[in-house]
């Protein structure tokens, strides 16, 4: 089995997620290589080698889409490359250079996995539906390359100990008129701390935290004092109170701390398909029926704005 | 309603926009796997995909600051579907072209971008397609992109802002760290992320207005596809196994009584994070 990975960087590094796709391909292919579309590929062909790569494929697409050039790129590099199986992240240019992809090959997609099997020539991917409550698995039939989209936290990143993949420059890439979507500004979200995905600590605030002007107090303070950090449920995206980057659920983040903190979350199946991986959950809720207290490992039935305070005050003494 | 921002420049050609708008099982009722074919049951009444009427109102107010123009849905569903359609024509949409045929049935995202590119085309002379990110129902997250790259267009993906002017299309693209600015010449596909503007609610006048739009009902051979394009054969997958997620047990309740908090504390201990 022959198993490209779309790479993606953040920074001068690998993706975690492309890492997290690098170690699965490990696993079940025989020849593992990245495709990567950005500046510096010779900084990630280190990395993207120690986890498995043996070859990056690389272009800078400037300020175009990356979408737009990854799958331009990949469907120059898949005659003469014969990729099995093509693996994206299911993140923002993943999922554009997947599905433009899908077209120029007239390939079928697989999207949202979260389980991939390999059996023989048979490939089967596993996603969840109904909130997360049954699980499934599609096998593709019909001609390869086979095209998949995977989860972000949906298998562990570890190194495979390889030395640094071979860059191979990819010639010039025609997009046509897609290519016409150019960047011309980029904003970064301040943050401090962790990364939502990568934090040891999740404190999510809901609906039931009241306002906007209540999210620094009770969240970010409490996720500061633990060295997390701040999440949301989409109610409080969609009302404008924080960043859509601070989403956790089925159209947000997926998120697997060692303690997910949820203030003011009903518990909706969208949101707990996001963070039921987490190995551990706390809830702070007033109404003691919310459905978040079926999943909780300590469930307080209480009003976060007495509750988190004490909290704080408590911690804030121990430091 | 919060009002596009930006110049508005009222000496443009009248605008043609063309609104993807998916008719979907109510989400709140529970979903049920047909067990033939194992896949989301679409019987009963549809409704609008609530995700598709953020493109709604967001093509209404472009269409609005361009001074002149109108705004045509597009939809694929079973049964001739039309509860979900109504609903966007009354918030003020001009017509609709419906794509309803039982060879559609089983078919996948890039089959149902192929369905809409080619409905999109029967439209008419369409400056900008707006579509959600993602379905309620599917969220496959593909379509807009699949759609754009059989039309030949750029697609500006995942848009939390939307300007048009001067024949281009700027959008705030989100992006794992926050957003970017990006733009393209028209005619382009954009797909627009939930809470880009607040939807309005569909007026009497509007519903009853609705009941005589003109609504294109239309095969997939009057598309000019085949069988072999679309439906189960077009999908080229199958579900080879159904079953129940591992269940997550309910731990520890406390009702607070104004000492809930070191509990926390103690339980964080534990797991010593702290
Ligand atoms: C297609 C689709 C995708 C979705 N994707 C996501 C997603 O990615 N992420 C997501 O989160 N949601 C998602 N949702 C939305 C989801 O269904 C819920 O609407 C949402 O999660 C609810 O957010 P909430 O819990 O903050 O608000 P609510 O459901 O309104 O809950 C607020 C809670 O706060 C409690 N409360 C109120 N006051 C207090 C107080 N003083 N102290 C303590 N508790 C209090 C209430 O008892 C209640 O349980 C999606 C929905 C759809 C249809
Ligand atoms: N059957 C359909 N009819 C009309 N629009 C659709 C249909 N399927 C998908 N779309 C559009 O494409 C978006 C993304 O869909 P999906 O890729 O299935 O998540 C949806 O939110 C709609 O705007």
């Amino acid at each position: 089995m022959r198993v490209w990975v779309y790479a993606e960087a953040e920074g001068d590094k690998p993706a975690t997620s492309t890492l997290e796709l690098l170690t699965k391909a490990r696993e079940i292919a025989d020849t593992v290589e990245a495709v990567y579309v950005g500046p510096n590929a010779e900084a990630l062909a280190g990395p993207l080698g120690e986890y498995g790569a043996t070859t990056v494929h690389a272009v800078d697409n400037g300020d175009t889409l990356a979408g737009v050039v990854g799958a331009a790129a990949l469907a120059s590099l898949v005659a003469s490359g014969a990729p099995d199986l093509i693996l994206f992240a299911q993140t923002y240019d993943g999922r554009d250079a997947l599905a433009r992809l899908s077209v120029k090959l007239d390939r079928p997609v697989l999207t949202n996995g979260l389980g991939l099997t390999v059996d023989g020539d048979k490939v089967r991917v596993g996603t969840a539906i109904f909130g997360g409550n049954t699980l499934i698995e599609t096998e593709f039939e019909g001609e390869k390359p086979y095209l998949v989209a995977i989860r972000p936290k949906s298998f562990a990143a570890e190194s495979g100990g390889g030395g640094a993949a071979t860059v191979a420059a990819i010639g010039d890439v025609d997009a046509g008129r897609a290519a016409e979507a150019k960047v011309s500004e980029r904003h970064v979200e301040e943050r401090e701390g962790p990364k939502l995905e990568d934090a040891t600590v999740v404190v999510s605030g809901g609906r039931g935290i009241g306002g906007a002007e209540n999210y620094e107090p009770l969240v970010e303070q409490l996720a500061k004092l633990l060295g997390g950090a701040s999440g949301a449920s989409r109610a409080i995206v969609d009302a404008g109170w924080v960043p859509y980057s601070k989403q956790v659920g089925q159209t947000g983040k997926t998120v697997k701390p060692k303690v997910y903190i949820a203030l003011g979350i009903s518990g909706a199946t969208q949101h707990l398909v996001g963070m039921k991986g987490s190995d551990n959950i706390i809830a702070v809720n007033k109404d003691g029926e919310a459905p978040i207290f079926g999943i909780a490992d300590l469930g307080v039935v209480g009003d976060v704005h007495k509750v988190v305070p004490k909290l704080i005050e408590t911690l804030k003494a121990r430091h | 309603m919060k009002p596009v921002t930006g110049i508005i420049d009222r000496s443009q050609e009248p605008m043609h926009v063309a609104v993807c708008v998916k008719q979907i099982p109510d989400p709140a009722m529970p979903g049920e796997l047909d067990p033939g074919t194992n896949t989301l049951k679409r019987e009963g009444k549809l409704i609008l995909d609530e995700s598709d009427s953020y493109g709604v109102e967001m093509a209404l107010q472009l269409v609005d600051k361009a001074g002149s123009g109108e705004v045509t849905l597009v939809s694929m569903a079973p049964n001739n579907e039309v509860s979900g359609l109504r609903t966007a024509l009354a918030m003020g949409a001009a017509k609709a072209v419906l794509v309803s045929d039982p060879a559609l049935a089983g078919s996948d995202a890039l089959s149902t971008a192929k369905v809409l590119a080619k409905a999109i085309e029967r439209a008419g002379d369409v400056d900008l397609v707006l579509t959600a990110t993602e379905s309620t129902d599917g969220y496959t997250g593909t379509v807009p992109a699949q759609i754009a790259e059989l039309l030949g267009w750029p697609s500006l993906t995942f848009a939390k802002h939307v300007d048009i002017a001067d024949g281009k299309v700027t959008i705030q693209r989100q992006t794992e760290a926050g957003y970017d600015v990006v733009s393209a010449s028209l005619p382009a596909v954009v797909s627009v992320t939930a809470g880009v503007v607040e939807p309005r609610y569909p007026s009497f006048k509007g519903i009853m207005a609705a009941k005589n739009k003109p609504v294109d009902q239309c095969t997939a051979s009057d598309l000019g596809l085949g069988a072999d394009q679309v439906g189960w054969a077009g999908a080229r997958q199958t579900i080879v196994s159904v079953g129940a997620a591992p269940a997550r047990e309910a731990g520890e309740k406390v009702e607070d009584d104004g000492s809930a908090h070191e509990r926390v504390v103690q339980f964080l201990e534990q797991l010593k994070v702290i």
